[in-house]
């Protein structure tokens, strides 16, 4: 195979002499050919891949290294250069469909502005050809409507496929994918994934992809390159790397895979919650004297949580997952139907809410708004005991530093801020602060899915140790069904604003009944263990997809 | 950013625990606004002349002599009229401030945080009273309260406050879509007392912003307003109307004008830099940054 683009010795710092972002990093992508730059947040991974179209922002500049693409080195070219191979020879796709098109620009004119800058040899109309023949190529239904359609009109999926079929429309020889599915739902994922490749297929385009999804890298890339703090610290085929790791950091990242944890014999208690037809409705928005109607979001829920039991929710984006947690947690107003606790009704105005306040709690999914940013750590857990009020400050002092050091920070975190802090702290934080109240009732919302693999692993094990320790009910709300794996009693399955299927976690994950379910599972890959520290890719239904 | 080794709780370090030394920003800031009320505060006791006293005799003397910043056309000693001009200009400037500033922020957190049929009254009226240009508003209100010193702070104080309602408000409204302004909920905590502890603070840095710039605001307004003969009234100095009765002896006496604008350029340089320095201290974020 001849290689297409190889970067050797590069190195990247914070202004001339600076800290070093990424340190001689080395690699290279030969013609056609799918590689995955895997590593976490600050590992460097997107910079590196950034410095081969020139994109790193400002005060990163190149220490040393080159970076040879179809015999021209684009560490030294000129950006007249670079201007003529970007788009036409590299494309990229970015991470968030949201904003990486132009909400003020119809579709068929974004998707003509790069033919046009680099295909002067078309006229308009052959453009406009090339243009719907590829919209209709990436799956979307009426092409000729959508040249004049806006971008908002479209899904996040339908906007990565569109941004697909813009950087594809060039035919590039390399295309390089940051996190290209994060922001989109493990189905649609799956769907763009595929697309993605087909397209590189027909023409022969090498992909490289950046993610921090290890079961995603390992499905769809041949080789694949591990970063850590700057470095590549193991680089190889993605098939052996799995198989036989050798770096303890690549072995750590695949040791941080969730697994199944053992299952627990079903509670036969009195449910300590239980949901019955519960139905939230959106108000339509106000017209000067009127309303549109209003939108059903949650239709007719019955939900139990047992003492002591974890019940995780899993559903795709607008499932109405999060709207029944923060129903749960009384942050909305039921239109129809009631929450019982410990066989309560629970109502805004009645006895039985101060008792439910004080102990139903939330951890919430996004560590870096959760927290009141002008409030110091042991302000921020201390503020769940004001609410008892025959606790004394010394007793709450204490209980507070015990806290933190339940969570593994230390009452040395007390005086600190969040800013001080990185994102897994953070959550520790969060959940410090929801159980210092000794809770019976935790609502965790996607509280892992900001964090990292190796923190996430940490942080849901953290949970499950606290969980034991205390005996609080959890509902786990996620739409990563790895996590739930590791961590439910019970999986609820939610679509649309419906309750498809529950069940056992067992039941759920290995016998399904319904269709959604069986698609939802079987929408990304996992990586089971496999010996010598390895993994080895497996579907959970490889049918389940038709 | 998520690097392995800040994973492992590490006590604090002391260096991030030290106060901050002060900004020189910060120190020139603190320098020049001590120096105008300390001129302020002598300059109502006690002044080199009578600020107030005609000489024909000394008509338009320039700087220096025994009138270290020469005399006006009415013979008065210019730095004993700006002394005694700083107390009534600082005074009238930060009363109007702080009435706008406090008034503004007690409306504009009612409704955002409210909402419903109260917000969408009282923005109506508000945004109503923005319509009008500040000057022409404080115009208004000064015909019917009275042109002295307390009527101006009233009508400049009311005249601005739609404003600072307005930041606040939008301020307050994408505050209260912050995950952590649930998670009070979450907690129990009262509306009222999550309005004080989590919504109020984390106001306060567009509200320094808009305080620094609204004293150079009032300070041009009350002088605009001498000049259409609607602020302090003479003989009383401020600085503000000494600059509109310098206009005329442009050409002979520079130096007029000169003076009275650079202490009203002076003090809204000291006071910005000042604002931004407390903005800055206030903000647990920017603490031990470089």
């Amino acid at each position: 195979m001849n290689t297409l683009l190889s970067v050797s010795g590069l190195s990247l710092t914070v202004g001339p002499g600076g800290r070093e972002i990424v340190r001689d990093v080395s690699f290279e992508v030969g013609a056609g050919e799918m590689v995955g730059i895997v590593g976490e947040s600050g590992s460097g991974k997107t910079q590196a891949a950034r410095a081969v179209l020139g994109l790193t922002p400002p005060p990163l500049v190149r220490s040393s290294g080159s970076i040879m693409f179809e015999g021209v080195d684009l560490a030294t070219a000129d950006a007249a250069t670079l201007r003529k191979l970007r788009g036409a020879r590299i494309g990229m796709v970015f991470q968030e469909p949201m904003t990486s098109l132009n909400p003020s620009m119809p579709i068929g004119r974004q998707l003509d502005e790069g033919l046009a800058l680099h295909r002067r040899d078309l006229t308009p109309g052959a453009r406009k050809d090339r243009i719907i023949d590829m919209l209709a190529r990436v799956g979307i239904a009426d092409p000729q409507a959508a040249l004049v359609a806006w971008p908002h009109e479209f899904s996040g999926g339908m906007r990565q496929r569109m941004m697909l079929a813009s950087v594809m429309l060039l035919e590039p020889a390399l295309l390089i994918a940051d996190e290209p599915t994060t922001a989109l739902d493990a189905v649609v994922q799956r769907d763009v994934l595929e697309l993605m490749v087909a397209l590189t297929r027909d023409h022969n385009t090498a992909v490289l992809m950046i993610s921090h999804d290890l079961p995603m890298v390992a499905r769809y890339t041949e080789r694949m390159i591990v970063m850590q703090q700057g470095e590549v610290v193991e680089a190889g085929p993605t098939v052996d790397m799995l198989a036989r790791p050798q770096h303890p950091y690549t072995r750590k990242l695949l040791a941080s895979m969730p697994k199944r944890g053992l299952a627990r014999a079903a509670s036969s208690e009195a449910p300590l919650v239980s949901v019955k037809q519960l139905a939230i409705d959106y108000p339509g928005r106000q017209r000067l004297f009127s309303r549109t109607a209003s939108k059903r979001a949650l239709h007719g829920i019955d939900l139990i949580v047992h003492p002591r039991e974890v019940v995780a929710v899993v559903g795709g984006s607008g499932s109405g997952k999060t709207t029944l947690g923060r129903t749960i947690a009384g942050l909305l107003k039921p239109s129809e139907g009631e929450i019982l606790f410990r066989g309560r009704s629970i109502q805004k105005s009645n006895a039985g809410w101060r008792d439910y306040r004080l102990n139903c709690q939330m951890v919430f999914q996004d560590p870096y708004s959760s927290l009141d940013p002008r409030m110091s750590i042991g302000q921020l857990v201390g503020e769940g005991l004001r609410q008892i009020p025959d606790l004394s400050d010394a007793d709450k002092r204490k209980r507070v530093d015990e806290v933190l050091e339940e969570v593994g920070l230390g009452s040395a975190y007390a005086p600190r801020y969040p800013h001080e802090l990185s994102g897994g702290q953070r959550q520790r934080v969060a959940i410090a602060r929801a159980i210092v109240r000794r809770p019976s009732f935790v609502i965790a919302d996607e509280p892992v899915s900001a964090l990292d693999v190796t923190v996430r692993a940490q942080v849901l094990a953290l949970f499950a140790e606290l969980q034991a320790r205390h005996g609080f009910s959890c509902l786990f709300i996620s739409h990563d069904l790895g996590v739930v794996e590791q961590v439910a009693d019970r999986v609820v399955v939610m679509q649309q604003g419906r309750i498809v299927e529950e069940g056992l976690r067992d039941t759920i994950f290995d016998a399904p009944r319904e269709a959604y379910t069986r698609q939802l599972l079987s929408a990304i890959p996992t990586l089971e263990p496999a010996g010598e520290g390895g993994v080895q890719l497996k579907w959970r239904f490889e049918n389940g997809f038709a | 950013m998520n690097t392995p080794a800040m994973n492992t709780p590490t006590p604090a370090s002391a260096a991030t625990r030290k106060r901050r030394r002060l900004a020189p920003n910060a120190l020139l800031g603190m320098l020049i606004v001590g120096l105008v009320v300390l001129a302020a505060l002598i300059g109502t006791f006690w002044t080199p002349f009578d600020p107030l006293k005609i000489n024909f005799a000394m008509r338009l003397k320039g700087p220096g002599g025994p009138y270290l910043l020469g005399t006006d056309e009415f013979g008065r000693d210019e730095l004993s009229r700006l002394m005694l001009g700083a107390s009534s200009s600082v005074w009238i400037s930060l009363l109007t401030v702080s009435f706008s500033v406090i008034v503004g922020t007690a409306i504009g957190v009612l409704t955002g945080f409210v909402r419903g049929w109260t917000d969408r009254i009282i923005m109506a009226f508000n945004n109503a009273l923005l319509a009008f240009p500040g000057l022409l508003l404080a115009l208004g209100l000064l015909a019917v309260v009275g042109a002295n010193k307390y009527g101006i702070i009233l009508a400049l104080g009311l005249a601005y406050t739609p404003s600072v309602t307005r930041i606040v408000r939008g301020t307050v409204l994408s505050l209260r879509e912050k995950e952590f302004i649930e998670s009070s909920r979450v907690l129990g905590n009262s509306e009222l007392y999550t309005m004080f502890r989590h919504v109020l603070p984390n106001c306060v840095a567009p509200l320094t912003v808009l305080a620094t710039s609204m004293f150079g605001w009032v300070i041009l307004a009350e002088s605009a307003l001498s000049f259409l003969g609607l602020g302090v009234p003479p003989p009383a100095p401020t600085w503000g109307n000494m600059l509109a009765s310098a206009r005329p002896f442009m050409a002979q006496a520079t130096y007029l004008s000169i003076f009275p604008g650079l202490c009203i350029a002076l003090t809204l340089l000291g006071i910005n830099l000042l604002g931004d320095a407390v903005r800055d201290r206030l903000d647990p974020r920017m603490r031990g940054a470089r």
